[in-house]
């Protein structure tokens, strides 16, 4: 069983929906106790990064997570969710994030390289940096991004995969247990189908629960 | 690099894909969930279905399409036509939309668009535009109400607007080049993307792959939307993304 995090920020639809097409049973909830009672967790998020940590700790669940990862099982932020791990985000004025992982949240430059629309919407290439289980059997394909901010100072040895839209942009982090796609998986494709089974695989060989 | 989109858009009314589909293939060519089935097959970036339905429980019936579309397909859509509140958008983006199309309703009610934003994001708010060139204006003119009722907005002024107020993405149809197949409307296309920093996807006089080429090309546009060339299958999704690709557009 996987749990889904509602903390109101997300859609989660899409989400649990790609999961049922991959036949994994899941959980969506707002509640802790019932959330623990789950082998991995997904944090989604549309929206911004104040409001998401607001409620976050409005419901109790940044101490949760903090929790949650320290039992060892497989943690995965989406979008907005996976910046939430990050140490902070200028989006909206400074706020900080769970710090689970090194790294701040910034606005994409519209004239870093080149000239850029921002957000950045649409379908764009991975490349990979290191081996990890979420990428096993992936080719660096196209996996659909919409989003204004991006992970920058992160440590090189959590970026697995990142693209480039006047940056370079971290596409998928992950470090010890804890995940991050910035794009959506589950709007991706067969190859964003496939790095959710991946996910899920890590989380059946966790050990612990 | 990020590619170019190429979007099918179909029109729903009452639960039921209209407008004359000829995929003969299909079971049933008037079901939606077939129907961008197959577009997402062909390799279609994104998809766009706009309900035109009448009556309270045809929209009802589009909550339905949503989720079963959110359910079996893995590609990004957006629904448009008659979301006219905060509430029309959430039982949308609910039922499993990515984005939700307003045209009219921004018109009427501009402050919509910011608590759509506020609500859900910028990337989650779709403004379609419908232009058309007016002589004593010597620029585009908005419409709106299907392209029935003229308005005082010039095009450029309002796409800025828009995105003023929290547009994540306009979608701009030319009025003039609607239907006729002619290609897309080239400078309105170009003056609207470079006016405004968010995608535009164009729309309005798909009639070739070539077309698709000036659009992105010439016309600047980040995204590309077609209906009639794809449902009576003139070309396919297919046939217009490797006509692209070979010439050095890229694409997915």
């Amino acid at each position: 069983m996987i749990g889904i995090v509602d903390y109101g920020m997300g859609n989660l639809f899409s989400v649990s929906k790609a999961l049922e097409r991959i036949g994994i049973p899941y959980v969506i909830s707002e509640s802790p106790e019932e959330l623990s009672q789950t082998k991995g967790l997904i944090l989604p998020g549309v929206g911004s990064f104040k409001d998401a940590m607001a409620l976050l700790k409005e419901k109790k669940l940044d101490e949760f997570l903090y929790d949650y990862v320290d039992s060892g099982r497989p943690l995965l932020g989406i979008c907005l969710g996976m910046q939430l791990l990050f140490q902070e985000s200028e989006e909206n004025g400074l706020t900080e994030g769970l710090s689970l992982l090194k790294g701040r949240v910034k606005r994409i430059p519209a004239d870093g390289g080149d000239k850029v629309k921002v957000p950045h919407m649409g379908w764009n290439n991975l490349a990979f940096h290191q081996e990890s289980p979420v990428l096993y059997g992936t080719e660096e394909g196209f996996v659909y991004f919409v989003h204004s901010y991006y992970v920058a100072e992160m440590d090189k040895e959590a970026l697995l995969a990142s693209t480039v839209y006047s940056v370079e942009i971290p596409a998928v982090v992950g470090r010890g247990n804890i995940f991050g796609m910035q794009f959506h998986p589950e709007k991706s494709g067969r190859v964003g189908m496939q790095l959710l089974t991946n996910f899920t695989k890590a989380m059946e060989q966790s050990e612990a629960i | 690099m990020i590619t170019k989109r190429i979007i099918p858009c179909l029109d729903v009314k009452d639960g039921r894909v209209v407008k004359g589909i000829q995929f003969v293939e299909l079971r049933d060519a008037g079901d939606p969930v077939e129907l961008a089935k197959v577009y997402d097959e062909q390799g279609a970036d994104e998809l766009v279905f706009l309900d035109i339905s009448a009556s309270h429980e045809g929209r009802k019936t589009m909550v339905e399409v949503v989720q079963d579309v959110a359910s079996q397909l893995a590609i990004p859509f957006t629904v448009g036509g008659g979301i006219n509140s905060l509430e029309d958008m959430k039982r949308i983006l609910r039922a499993g939309a990515d984005k939700v199309s307003l045209n009219t309703a921004a018109i009427v009610n501009p402050e919509l668009i910011t608590k759509g934003a506020d609500y859900f994001g910028t990337q989650c708010i779709v403004i379609a535009i419908d232009a058309k060139w007016d002589e004593t204006l010597g620029s585009w003119r908005v419409y709106t109400h299907g392209g029935r009722q003229a308005t005082d907005w010039e095009v450029i002024e309002w796409a800025q607007e828009v995105v003023k107020r929290g547009a994540g993405e306009i979608l701009l149809t030319s009025m003039d080049r609607d239907g006729e197949k002619r290609g897309f409307d080239l400078s309105l296309t170009k003056a609207v993307s470079e006016a405004v920093t968010v995608p535009v996807i164009a729309s309005g006089g798909a009639g070739e792959a070539k077309h698709f080429f000036e659009a992105f090309v010439e016309g600047k546009a980040d995204a590309a939307l077609a209906a009639s060339i794809f449902h009576y299958k003139e070309t396919s999704v297919s046939e217009v993304k490797n006509s692209l690709k070979a010439q050095g557009v890229n694409m997915r």
